[in-house]
Order: C-alpha cells, then structure tokens, then sequence
C-alpha cells in the first residue's frame, strides 16, 4: 500500500515533468509566457509558505522583494542595451546623469547577486529589527504591510530616479545580442522558471526535514518554550523570513522579464495578499501546495480574464472562502490528511481496511 | 565550610502593577539538593519559577545562580547556562513527532549551521533512544506529540527537560493528571535525578511531596511561610492555617 502510493507520486512527477518538457511545442508562445510567469511566482510562494506555513511569520509584503528582484534584473537590461549615454526615459524628465545607484548594474555579475541579496538585506533588515523586539502575529504583518506602502510610495513617486510610476519596460532590451521579447529568449525563461521552482522546492523540502525545520515549527507553535529550550528564536526567524525575501527577488525577477514590465503596481497590498492566497488555498506547511497554489491560481486568473474580464476578483474571493470554511489545511493538506479517501466514504464507498493478512488471502481466494 | 548555593534568590519582589506577586522573598539550594515548594493557589510559585528563568524580571532583588546574577539575561541564555524548565501544563511541540522533539532538546549547543544541515549525531541519537527508553515512548518515536495521551505528554516534557542536561530543574506540577503509578514512578526518577543535579518541584499534590523526601518550602502571598522537613511543615500553625487547612474544622 505504502509502496504503490510512493509510484503514484512518483507517476505525477513524470507526468509533469513531461508536460514542462514538451510545453514549449504544444502551446503559442503568448500562451507559454503565460505559463513561465505562472511557474516563477511559485517561487515567491515557497518564500511564504517557509515563513508563514512552517514559522508562523504572516507577511503582507513580499511585494517589497518581489519587485526589488524585478527593478534589479530591469535596470540591468536597460543598462545592457544602451549603446552610449543614459536610458532613454531619463530625458523626459531633465535628468542627463545617470543615478549613482544605477552605476553597479551595469555588471551582469553584480546584478546576478543583486537580485537575491538586496532583497534578501531588506527582509533580514526588517525581520531583525521587529522580532528582536518580540513583535509577533498580527503586529509583524500589519508592520510588513506598512513598510510595503513606503516602498510603494517611494518607488512610485521617484520618476527622476526610476521611472516612477511608469516602472521600466523590459522586452526592447537586450540579452546575448537579442530582445528579451523574442520567443527564443522567452522559451529560456519559461524553462529556468521551472527549473528553479523545483530546485527550490527540493532546497526547500531539504531546509525543513533537519532540526532546523523542527525548530521553526516549534517556532510557529510555541515560541517561548523554544527560548526556554535554549534556543534564540530571532536569529531563526531572521534567517528564514531573509531566506523568503531572497526567493521573493528571484521570483520577481523572472517574473519581470515574462510581464515585460516592472512598475510599483507589483507593491500594491492587493498583489501581496494574493500571493499570501495562494499559500492558503495551496495548503500551508506543504510547501508543493504553496507552488501549485500559485500556478493554478494565477493560470486560472489569465485564462478567466479572458472569457469575463474583471470576474477574476469574484472567484478569488470565493475560493479564498471556500478554502477558509472548507478546506483549513489547503488542497494539499487535505489530500495528505486522507482527505480524498474521507469523502468518498462520505457516498458510501467502504474504506479498505488492513486486517490480517491470512484473512484477506482466504476473501480472495473465496474459501 | 561555606555552603555552596546553586540558586540563591535574595530579596526578590515582583509587582504587577502594584499587586505583590512575590514579596521579599529569599530562597537558597545547595548543590544537588531536591526541593519541594508549596503554598496555595496565587502564592506566587509560577511567577518564580518566572523570575528564576528571565521571562519576569523582578522589580527588586536579585537572583544567583553558581554566584552569577541572572536579572537582565535573555530566557534562552539562562536556559542555555543550565536552568531547565518543565512548565505547569504539558507544553511539547504537538506537530512534531516524540523523536523530534526529544532531538530539539538535546541540540541547543550545535551550531545553526550543524542544524540546517545536518543529522543528530550518533551520541545525540543515542541520547535521545536513551531519554525514550527512560520516559518508556521508544515505541512511540515517530507519532506526533498531538496524539499522546497527557501522562505520556508530561513524561515527554520531563525528557526533553533531562535532554537538555541542566544542572538545575525546576518542575512545575509534573504528576498534574498523571495516574497512581506514574506519580510514584516521576516521584523515584526525580529523587535519582537529585545528587547529580539540582531539583526544585512545584505541587500540590501532598502524597507525591512526601515521597520525593526532600524539604519543602511554603509559599505565602509571595514570599516564604516556612521550610523545613514535611513533617515539620505540616505540624506547623501557620502552614495548617494557610494551605492544609485546619484539622480540627473538619
């Protein structure tokens, strides 16, 4: 029984992993930037799920790091494509020298680090300073959506800096000598999206299964046992809400590249609870439901804006809902749990239920 | 030959927000010394063990422990130089299994490093198989903490207090809900513990005090009514008047 579950799951991973594979060839190119946004915001997901689901930390504004990592890999583009002088929005607005912080972007190498790093000091930042003073629950979440909307104001109204609200468009850039717009670039976009989802979710999976991960559940379900265990809370709790925002600049990266744009609608508070959505209906804790929470979820928003536009907001709310009275544990949690197998008991299918083995033989073999 | 005191309370008041939980009080343990303290509900025996392990910090008075003053120090330090707690109601990890928690306990010296990325060594998991087979939970390992029974959580937290190897304990109503034979097995693992370490015990429950054979202190209002032996203390006026009640009313 346990044997044949383990090669069902192992079949689910084939099947997707196929699907990834030949993706690229069975869908349009517009349709498979679709998917490659989707797949790289179930790395901001995972970020989530390791602070929310595992240790309890509820932020409201991974939007923050989400669009650093998109302005780093933005600013390097439009640097890289430049021949001479200075990106071209820049002369809207009077401005004929480059911003000094604009300066280390020009190296692909720094930028490379910039994206998890800067993200990755700015949550530490923050986390350290909020949770050295014990300020716990609903306080750190109220405080991460606060410093969300200075970072929204900030970034919005800095038009001589960084194109406030207009944000910085990416696919007339170029990358290796081509537009990032191409197809063939997308296509490379949309494989190292997926690539790095499941590295990360396996880095994840890894993170959490030592006495590390015990210790963040131990975090997130009694924190002052843990002190007296021996143990600083605030230098685990720092370390895995830096490790999110690092996985938020990376995903915001991606995504930035396949949405073309970056601009400060992506630290908006709707877009960060989205994201804190996704974890939920997923299932938190499970940290694959924090991935497939996010693909579906998103994929499902593209292609319902399609058919009615603005009805999207409606099913999310619904399914938020659904999730909230319905399913607590997420779709995954309520799969691992025996979910599937309790409602089918439900309409009447008996449950099968191990009893000594000559017993079910001798039922088999009817004597 | 001066006496060396492990735990030395000197003077200690604590007030919440003018409501003396602890009044002057002044408490001493020798080294490998098995104490018991009493005294009736709001004497003020929680808040401490509170002060004892930094999550209150008295208003007046100090706290030594092996001669170093413990006012100002962060919980996880103080746990960390050797003050184990067990709390009042069993409080384990729920969501982590028997082994994990146990693994918890006994790593709080390993680097951060050592415990993102690797396993318990041999010795910890030696120790750990050891502490299950003391608390008799080696065939529980891998269930959840959640599904114990509340006997076998408060053996569970007993471990992972020995796990963490302090030299002084402080147990907060370990037998609370446990069945007869329990009691008496937790009275007899906590009077082997003694000698090495030092023990302190907080109860009520006056059979279980008797057999640990130790002497007790009686809390009142917050500071000390009496110590002494149980005989002693439970013939004395004063303790009869406030806790055991008077015999004769009955």
């Amino acid at each position: 029984m346990k044997l044949s579950k383990k090669y069902i799951s192992y079949l689910w991973w084939a099947i997707a992993l196929a699907l990834f594979i030949a993706m690229p060839s069975l869908v349009s190119d517009s349709r498979l930037k679709i998917l490659g946004k989707c797949l790289s915001l179930g790395i901001v997901a995972l970020g989530i799920d390791l602070s929310w689901g595992f240790t309890g930390l509820l932020s409201l504004g991974q939007g923050i790091f989400f669009s650093l990592g998109g302005y780093a890999i933005a600013m390097f583009l439009q640097l890289n494509s430049l021949k001479e002088g200075i990106p071209e929005f820049f002369g809207l607005y009077g401005v004929r020298e480059l911003p000094f912080f604009w300066e280390p972007f020009k190296s692909p190498l720094f930028t490379l680090i910039a994206i998890w790093l800067i993200p990755g000091l700015i949550a530490g930042l923050i986390g350290y300073l909020v949770f050295r003073n014990r300020i716990k629950g609903v306080y750190f979440s109220i405080l991460t959506q606060a410093a969300l909307l200075v970072f929204f104001n900030f970034f919005n109204g800095q038009q001589k800096l960084i194109n406030g609200t207009n944000g910085l468009p990416t696919p007339n850039t170029i990358l290796f000598g081509t537009m990032v717009g191409d197809p063939l670039i997308q296509k490379y976009f949309y494989y190292l999206s997926g690539i790095l989802v499941i590295l990360f979710y396996l880095f994840s999976k890894w993170l959490v299964s030592k006495r590390f991960g015990s210790i963040l559940i131990g975090i997130r379900d009694d924190e002052p046992r843990i002190r007296f265990s021996g143990y600083n809370p605030v230098l685990f709790k720092t370390l895995i809400f830096a490790f999110a925002g690092c996985l938020a600049g990376i995903s915001g990266a991606l995504f930035t590249v396949q949405a073309d744009l970056i601009s400060p609608q992506y630290m908006r508070v709707p877009f960060s609870i989205e994201m804190v959505i996704w974890v939920a209906v997923g299932g938190r804790g499970t940290l694959l439901g924090a991935i497939l929470g996010a693909f579906f979820i998103r994929l499902g928003e593209s292609f319902v804006q399609g058919l009615i536009p603005g009805g999207w907001i409606f099913i999310q709310g619904g399914l938020f809902i659904l999730v909230v009275t319905i399913l607590p544990e997420g779709v995954i949690g309520w799969i691992n749990n025996g979910g599937p197998r309790n409602l089918l008991t439900r309409f009447g299918v008996k449950r099968f239920i191990a009893t000594y083995p000559s017993l079910e033989a001798n039922k088999k073999e009817g004597i | 030959m001066v006496k060396e005191f492990i735990l030395n309370l000197k003077d200690v008041s604590v007030s919440f927000e003018g409501f003396l939980a602890l009044n002057n009080l002044n408490l001493k343990l020798t080294k490998g010394e098995l104490r018991a303290v009493i005294g009736p509900n709001g004497a003020g025996k929680t808040t401490f063990l509170d002060v004892i392990t930094g999550k209150v910090k008295p208003t007046k008075g100090d706290v030594f422990f092996k001669g170093k003053s413990l006012v100002g120090k962060k919980e996880h330090k103080i746990a960390r130089i050797g003050v184990g707690r067990k709390f009042q109601s069993p409080r384990v990890f729920e969501n982590l299994s028997v082994q994990e928690n146990l693994e918890i306990s006994v790593s709080q010296y390993s680097s951060t490093i050592k415990l993102i990325a690797n396993k318990p060594s041999e010795n910890k998991l030696e120790e750990v198989n050891k502490l299950m087979k003391i608390v008799n939970l080696s065939s529980k390992s891998e269930i959840k903490a959640g599904s114990l029974s509340h006997g076998q959580k408060q053996w569970l937290e007993i471990a992972m207090l020995l796990g963490q190897k302090p030299s002084l304990m402080l147990i907060d109503e370990p037998v609370a809900g446990l069945t007869d034979e329990e009691t008496e097995l937790t009275a007899d693992l906590l009077k082997s513990l003694s000698g090495e370490n030092t023990v302190l015990v907080i109860d009520h429950d006056m059979e279980f005090i008797r057999r640990l054979e130790s002497n007790v202190t009686v809390l009142n209002q917050g500071s000390v009514l009496c110590e002494g032996s149980m005989d002693k203390i439970q013939s004395d006026p004063k303790v009869i008047e406030v806790y055991l009640g008077k015999q004769e009313d009955l």
